[in-house]
């Protein structure tokens, strides 16, 4: 295992920036994941760790190994591809051993440990067939297995999920966790699932636009999205954002919005900073720390229904506010609810995040 | 189901027309595989009657003409092994490499390439090749062969090669594999059918290629089996259609052969392992 760090890692294509000025360090044993949508950067990312493409300028260091240009048979890694990339002409015993045969070790301890790995992830009596006999879930297990045959310095993956249905990935997502509560390994991720990022990452790196907009613990990312960007991309439904007129009179901050009541809030020195004595702020608050109102008591949101879809556990309510923006609250009940046409959701004034004109979060009282 | 009448008569119309386009494109074949076992050929089709095989028998006793055959076989193999290693290793390069304007190249010979084993280049291809000193050898007519099949190979085995993902040799190096090892454990037989497929088409254009082994070869040790056809005209330039028809037969056995070889043993198929 072993640590990984961009340094100031810029890589284009032609005039386009795939990733611009890249600075990440991941330390050993953490399993990072990049997260954002696609063309953020996150897999050119990951593919420069892989050797698999070269940085226009900077560095990436392996286990503090200056690798930029180190091919990659070179570079002691693993890698899991989204198209799993098994050989179509080997079964799948010489698939998970050829980082094997092309170490050199000889055939009868190669199968011997081919189905040693296989036996753990279940595949270990389909060791004859070939890829294209096998299911789709075997066939991305396949894929693993031939990423942990061999000790590897880190773990690399690019969406290895993203092929598989639903309740497979799930599955599959748990084994991964589990793997790495096991093996501690020096892993990155590269998803657009926020799902995924969240169950797996010991950290994660949000990308937008070939930079990170974020870099922190799950939790952290949930609970104080840096930017309107991040609240927007986290989270299942995403953080509600509604664009405020933000007042500051006779030391209270007052927020308007149509649709909106909150009484005035205290002024921090951040919301002082970031408008003055007047501006424009985006509200955030997530879905599952909204509620319907019961009275009139109490902060609220309130709008024209839009949609109320049940999942099970969970109701999820969608109103459309008077400027057509839309806001979904989470509503855990098992019963069904009626709702009127108009309906109000309220939550605790702790929940709320304020975003700055730029999108930027704005510091709570006592944070740095 | 049932048919209307009119639909009926509208598919009886279309069938029968049908068989008859068929019929008239298989007459040239019904004959040809009737013809060799008739005593008493002529261009018009005949049941072979008495049936036999002593026009076989006549053929096989000119030994130009056998001589024909084992020398059409050595300048086809020749030609196929020449164009199937350097059109694969020259496809996997141009289509695997960041060089700039690889495309303009592989157009480029595919242009010059229809020039090249064309009738007009060939007063130019001879030259070149008295020059060099090649003339009426084997290697004169397989190094003509390669390059005029050489472009349009390239380009077919290219074009197969952008469609397979570099995925497979990427997760190869990763694992710890050369570039080279890369290429020839996974690359090349994934590219297989690929290269099947322009080396069974180089068989056939060799194979079948009268005008530069006529022009290029002298003696008639080495002429292959598609200009000994001549043996079988007359003096007076009309054809023994009894021997002729044997002999083309025979001639034509071969890349029947290879059709079936291929199939049975590579299929003209692609097999799966990414998934899409």
């Amino acid at each position: 295992m072993a640590s990984v760090e961009f340094q100031k890692v810029t890589k284009s294509f032609g005039t386009f920036n795939a990733v611009t000025d890249l600075d990440l360090a991941i330390g050993d044993g953490e399993f990072v994941c990049l997260l954002g949508p696609s063309g953020c950067g996150k897999t050119t990312s990951l593919r420069m760790i892989a050797g698999l493409e070269t940085p226009t300028s900077g560095k990436v260091l392996i286990g503090g190994d200056d690798v930029t240009y180190l091919h990659p048979k070179d570079r002691q890694i693993s890698m899991v591809f989204q198209d799993y990339a098994l050989y179509p002409h080997m079964n799948l015993s010489d698939n998970i051993a050829y980082p094997l045969k092309v170490r050199g070790e000889p055939a009868g301890k190669r199968a011997a440990r081919a189905k040693e790995v296989a036996d753990v992830l279940k595949i270990g009596d389909l060791l004859d067939r070939l890829p294209s006999q096998i299911s789709g879930g075997q066939q991305q297990r396949t894929s693993l297995a031939r990423a942990l045959v061999y000790p590897s310095r880190v773990y690399l993956f690019d969406e290895p999920l993203s092929n598989l249905d639903a309740k497979l990935r799930l599955e599959a997502r748990s084994f991964l966790n589990h793997l790495q509560r096991d093996m501690g390994m020096t892993a990155v991720y590269v998803t657009h699932d926020q799902a995924e990022a969240m169950a797996l990452a010991t950290r994660i790196a949000v990308m937008n636009k070939g930079q990170i907009v974020q870099y922190a613990p799950p939790i952290e990312i949930y609970r104080r999205p840096a930017t309107t960007f991040v609240a927007n991309f986290v989270g299942n439904p995403p953080m509600n954002l509604v664009p405020v007129d933000a007042q500051i009179a006779e030391g209270v901050l007052q927020l308007r919005a149509q649709g909106l009541s909150v009484p005035g809030l205290p002024v921090t020195p951040g919301i002082a900073a970031a408008i003055g004595r007047a501006g424009r702020l985006t509200l955030g608050v997530r879905p599952e720390h909204l509620r319907i109102a019961a009275d009139a008591a109490g902060p609220r949101l309130s709008g024209k229904l839009f949609a109320n879809e049940n999942m099970g556990p969970e109701k999820l309510v969608t109103v459309e506010r008077p400027d057509a923006g839309r806001v979904t609250a989470r509503i855990f009940t098992d019963d069904e609810i009626r709702l009127a046409e108009d309906v109000a959701f309220t939550f605790a004034l702790e929940h709320l995040t304020l975003f700055d004109a730029e999108g930027l979060r704005i510091p709570l009282e006592g944070e740095a | 189901m049932r048919l209307s009448p009119s639909a009926f008569f509208a598919r009886l119309g279309f069938s029968a027309l049908a068989a008859l386009i068929g019929a008239f494109f298989a007459l040239p074949l019904i004959w040809f595989l009737f013809a060799p076992f008739n005593a008493r050929a002529e261009l018009g089709l005949a049941l072979p009657n008495p049936f036999t095989l002593a026009n076989f028998a006549q053929v096989i006793q000119n030994g130009f003409a056998m001589r024909g055959l084992l020398n059409s076989l050595i300048q086809a193999v020749g030609g196929v092994v020449l164009v199937g290693i350097a059109a694969t290793l020259a496809a996997y390069a141009l289509s695997r490499s960041s060089l700039p304007g690889k495309g303009a190249v592989t157009y480029v010979l595919l242009l010059f390439s229809s020039v090249v084993s064309g009738s007009a280049a060939m007063v130019p291809i001879f030259l070149i090749i008295s020059a060099v000193g090649l003339i009426d050898t084997h290697l004169a007519v397989i190094l003509v062969f390669a390059g005029g099949l050489l472009p349009t190979a390239m380009f077919i085995l290219r074009d197969f090669i952008d469609s397979i993902p570099r995925s497979y040799e990427e997760s190869a190096m990763v694992a710890g594999a050369s570039p080279v090892q890369a290429f020839f454990d996974v690359a090349l037989p994934v590219i297989r059918p690929g290269i099947v497929v322009v080396v069974v088409w180089a068989f056939v254009n060799v194979w079948g290629s009268f005008l530069i082994p006529f022009i290029l070869l002298r003696s008639d040790e080495l002429m292959p089996a598609s200009v000994a056809i001549y043996s079988f005209y007359s003096e007076a330039g009309t054809p023994i259609v009894t021997l002729l028809a044997a002999y083309a037969l025979l001639y034509s056995l071969p890349v029947v052969a290879l059709y079936l070889f291929v199939s049975w043993k590579f299929g003209f198929r692609f097999f799966g392992g990414i998934k899409a």
